[in-house]
């Protein structure tokens, strides 16, 4: 295995304690270090309480990541089958036609545009909302609330009431399906397994899904296009030898890790990594940031190589939860990103570097001409 | 070398089969791996151990077939 990108500045496992507590809890930076954590079984991610039976209850239903094994197998194993290669592939013209409706519609619209607003939002939603299922008269409204319901929205009320929208939209869509089972992941999801699935169980998972293919999948195509924009012998590289694109893609989800931290880990019993032990009930944040020698949005980056081998990144986890929705993130971006440099071998940035405002896990806007 | 993929262990992840689909191969049904080429050539050993280190799952392994081919 080629080493990591570039070694993390922060020691790579550092104890520290739970806020507002005396709990002991650790923070792991290191590429071997995050990669051990996360292959281990004797971590959990099941949401901390005093009993087993605590925990469970505490589980968002439907939500893999707060599942441990024989659970997590249960209901990993009803998806999975939506989610290969071949699945993937199949789902390429639809992602094609999106892209191309969308770049029309800035072609029409005319220089500058915010790629934000215009291509990478509309585009990211519709293929999410195609592949769930969700009606297009509905779509607007539902990724409406998804936005509110945003973890870096300050208004705690107005994110509340929209998550709550959120989860009741689906609640009905799926009573709907439950009757009706269309021809798409929700429909064959009740098809072949509605019967061992509770109705939480599927509102949650179409909850999970959505919530992980639209917030991440469109940060990562913002933010990777901030990226290229902002390096533009890569770009001029990537339009001159098209065939670079899966390079450029993997660079630009490492370059972006938009998840910082996967969810926290709890040691079932003593776990020893390197020389320090992890004692049975203390928590684990793994930064997959650090272990992918990547900062947060709008910080300076290391610079961006469409051509190296970074195909060991972390940007989509490791281990059991490994993220599900891989090869699909990988597919979009590729269409996205190669259909806009076919359309316009030109586009560059339409305002200084400085003016570009980021939140958390996005850039705000984008505007570019070409 | 011979190799043996584990698919009560297996995310589903598909990484293993593109990067090496005449090797690997997935599930309809579940997702999981199924293996085309359990006995690879040499000249594909080391490519299926990059793709074995890389597995998210560590559910591919690799073990010598005999005393010639460890
Ligand atoms: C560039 C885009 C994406 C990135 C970087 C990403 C990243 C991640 C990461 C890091 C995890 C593991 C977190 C942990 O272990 O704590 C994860 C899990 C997951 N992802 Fe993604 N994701 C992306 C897109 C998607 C898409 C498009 C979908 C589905 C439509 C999806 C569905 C999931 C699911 C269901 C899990 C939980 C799996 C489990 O617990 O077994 N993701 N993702
Ligand atoms: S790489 Fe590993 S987890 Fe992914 S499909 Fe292949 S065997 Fe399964």
């Amino acid at each position: 295995m080629p080493k990591p990108l570039k070694d993390s500045d922060q020691k790579p496992l550092v104890a520290t304690v739970v806020p507002g507590t005396s709990d002991r809890a650790w923070i792991a930076n290191g590429y071997d270090e995050v990669r051990a954590i996360l292959s281990d079984d004797r971590f959990s991610t099941m949401p901390p309480a005093k009993t087993p039976e605590a925990s469970r209850r505490l589980i968002q239903p439907g939500n893999l990541l707060q599942y441990d094994p024989p659970e997590h197998t249960r209901l990993r194993r009803m998806l999975t089958g939506e989610f290969t290669l071949r699945r993937v592939r199949a789902l390429e013209p639809l992602v094609e036609g999106v892209v191309k409706d969308r770049l029309d519609a800035m072609e029409g619209a005319g220089q500058p545009v915010d790629l934000v607003a215009h291509f990478v939002w509309p585009t990211t939603s519709l293929i999410g909302c195609a592949l769930l299922g969700i009606p297009r008269d509905d779509q607007a409204e539902l990724v409406r609330h998804l936005d509110t319901n945003r973890l870096d929205n300050p208004d705690r009320e107005q994110r509340d009431m929209a998550g709550t929208a959120y989860l009741a939209y689906l609640d009905k869509l799926m009573r709907l399906k439950r009757r009706k089972p269309g021809d798409d992941l929700l429909g064959r999801l009740i098809r072949d397994h509605g019967r061992s699935l509770t109705d939480p169980e599927l509102t949650g998972t179409a909850a999970t899904l959505l919530a992980s293919f639209i917030p991440i999948t469109g940060g990562t195509l913002g933010l990777g296009l901030v990226g290229l924009l902002e390096n533009p012998d890569q770009l001029a590289l990537l339009i001159e030898r098209p065939e670079l694109i899966d390079h450029a893609v993997e660079e630009v989800i490492r370059s972006v890790t938009i998840i910082p931290h996967a969810s926290p880990r709890t040691a079932t019993q003593d776990v020893t990594i390197g020389d320090q032990v992890i004692k049975s009930g203390e928590f684990v944040a793994c930064s997959l940031l650090e272990a992918n020698g990547t900062r947060a949005p709008g910080q300076p980056q290391d610079t961006l190589d469409i051509t190296r081998d970074n195909s060991h990144h972390m940007a989509f986890g490791h281990g059991l939860h490994y993220c599900m929705g891989a090869s699909l993130a990988r597919m979009e971006l590729r269409i996205a990103i190669s259909g806009l440099l076919h359309r316009f071998p030109k586009v560059r940035l339409a305002v200084p570097r400085d003016e570009l405002r980021f939140t958390a896990r996005s850039v705000e806007s984008l505007p570019v001409a070409w | 070398m011979e190799i043996r993929v584990d698919r009560e262990r297996c995310a589903g992840s598909s990484l293993c089969l593109s990067y090496l689909p005449e090797v690997f191969d997935q599930s309809d049904d579940d997702g999981k791996v199924l293996l085309r080429t359990p006995v690879p050539g040499a000249d594909m050993e080391e490519a299926v151990r990059g793709v074995a280190a890389r597995c998210p799952t560590g559910a591919i392994t690799l073990h010598a077939r005999d005393a010639q081919d460890a």
